[in-house]
């Protein structure tokens, strides 16, 4: 039962309470470029979650049977970015070739996944936290949930403020910081729920 | 060297072309990531700029050096691996001797891998001119980059502690706005700073400049940044591979 709470607390801690975006500024990119329709950032999520939980799984077990084990910890950073890399690559091309329809709905998003930070960020902090194989997995799936909250509420918000009169400078990238910001601090909210 | 061409190729024009011209934060808007998380100090945002420049200015000569070597298909992965060593690298050397700086930088430090700036620096400069001048070319981004990353960090460190560097400058009586060091104020602090690029982009338009460098380089939306010079998710070449699939079908 102990485990189970860790684990509930883990997803809850890395979807909500330190998200990815909005408190660790992880993933900015898609979070900004790729939020101006519900329908679209409902993709990009699925893609992340996807990715982000399949990455940190293939991380971690490289980082416990390969990296701890023969002492070579240190290249986790060098290890980590070629694999995620390769898998992304790998997912797409298995994805073309046998799941058409999923492909279909991911496979835009897929090639903009690999420059996400976010991948690597948690492939890296599943690894300092020295978490085994399903915490770094549930850690991975939260925060790739933790992603898709952000950039579906900042979508949401997106499509509303088009009949917004904005001044003229502030049109475009300033007023979706502005909208970011505020929602960092309603996520603040959440630092309590621990 | 003649005087044509001492315009593009010469040291100092390529640090004040980091500096200035092609500033990544103020004017490209590249590498935002670290901008935002790292800059809650002065100190962090000059440690960061200064581990980035190291960083960018020796996997430069790297690169340019083996420039031709690498072969053009695998250039971007190459590119990664070289990056990703120089990285790891200052991150152990930051552990060891500058272990306060490395706590508070934390997962950013690994983080430069992925950095738009360093790899976007490699791709339209670093892997096609010589040496000296890949040299000063990182040098003068990384500086650029870490002027930009004090400055913020200093802003923020005022008004969010009425502090700069650690030295109380603030009047007793201030009151620190602690939102803007912490998550929300970074956003914020960036959204100033977009807005007053828009204007200063709308400014000279009306007078007729061209202001079409001048904007954000992975904000708007991420597809853009390989065409202004680089972005970090170039390093898959989709349409490489898909040739390259499509050469082993047949």
């Amino acid at each position: 039962m102990g485990d189970l709470k860790d684990l509930i607390l883990i997803g809850l801690g890395s979807a909500l309470v330190s998200n990815v975006v909005l408190s660790q500024f992880l993933g900015l990119c898609p979070f900004l470029g790729v939020s101006k329709k519900i329908k679209t950032s409902a993709g990009m999520g699925a893609a992340v979650i996807f990715v982000i939980t399949l990455a940190s799984f293939v991380t971690s077990i490289i980082y416990d049977s390969l990296l701890v084990r023969f002492e070579m910890t240190f290249l986790k950073t060098i290890v980590f970015i070629l694999v995620i890399a390769a898998l992304v690559q790998l997912v797409e091309m298995i994805l073309k070739k046998y799941m058409k329809s999923l492909y279909e709905a991911l496979g835009v998003y897929l090639p903009l996944i690999t420059t996400n930070c976010a991948v690597l960020g948690v492939a890296l902090t599943n690894a300092q936290k020295e978490y085994n194989l399903l915490y770094s997995t549930v850690n991975g799936f939260a925060v790739a949930v933790g992603f898709t909250i952000a950039i579906i509420i900042m979508a949401g918000i997106r499509e509303k403020m088009e009949y917004n009169d904005i001044p003229k400078a502030f049109q475009g990238m300033p007023i979706v910081l502005i909208t970011a910001g505020l929602m960092a601090i309603a996520f603040f909210g959440f630092s309590g729920l621990l | 060297m003649s005087r044509e061409k001492t315009s593009i190729f010469s040291p100092k024009e390529r640090i004040l072309n980091g500096l200035l011209t092609e500033n990544p934060t103020f004017v490209l808007m590249l590498g935002m990531c670290p901008t935002l998380a790292t800059t809650t100090s002065a100190v962090n945002g000059v440690g960061m700029g200064l581990t980035t420049t190291i960083v960018l200015t020796l996997s430069n000569v790297i690169i340019s050096l083996l420039r031709n070597i690498i072969p053009n298909r695998v250039r971007i992965p190459s590119f990664i691996v070289i990056i990703a060593s120089f990285v790891t690298m200052m991150e152990l050397l930051l552990q060891g001797f500058l272990p306060f700086l490395y706590d508070s930088l934390g997962i950013y430090i690994p983080l430069i891998v992925v950095n738009c700036i360093i790899l976007g620096r490699a791709e339209a400069y670093a892997s096609k001119e010589k040496v000296s001048l890949s040299f000063f070319d990182g040098l003068g981004m990384g500086l650029g980059f870490t002027v930009a990353l004090t400055a913020i960090g200093a802003f923020r460190e005022l008004f969010g502690a009425g502090e700069v560097f650690g030295f109380a400058v603030m009047p007793d009586s201030f009151v620190p706005i602690t939102i803007f060091i912490l998550a929300p104020g970074a956003f914020f602090v960036l959204a100033i700073l977009t807005a007053i690029q828009n204007q200063v982009k709308i400014v000279g338009e009306r007078k007729g400049k061209d202001m079409s460098k001048i904007g954000s380089g992975c904000s708007e939306d991420c597809m853009s940044c390989g065409e202004n010079g680089g972005c970090s998710h170039k390093f898959i070449d989709t349409t490489e591979v898909k040739n390259q699939a499509k050469e082993d079908a047949e």
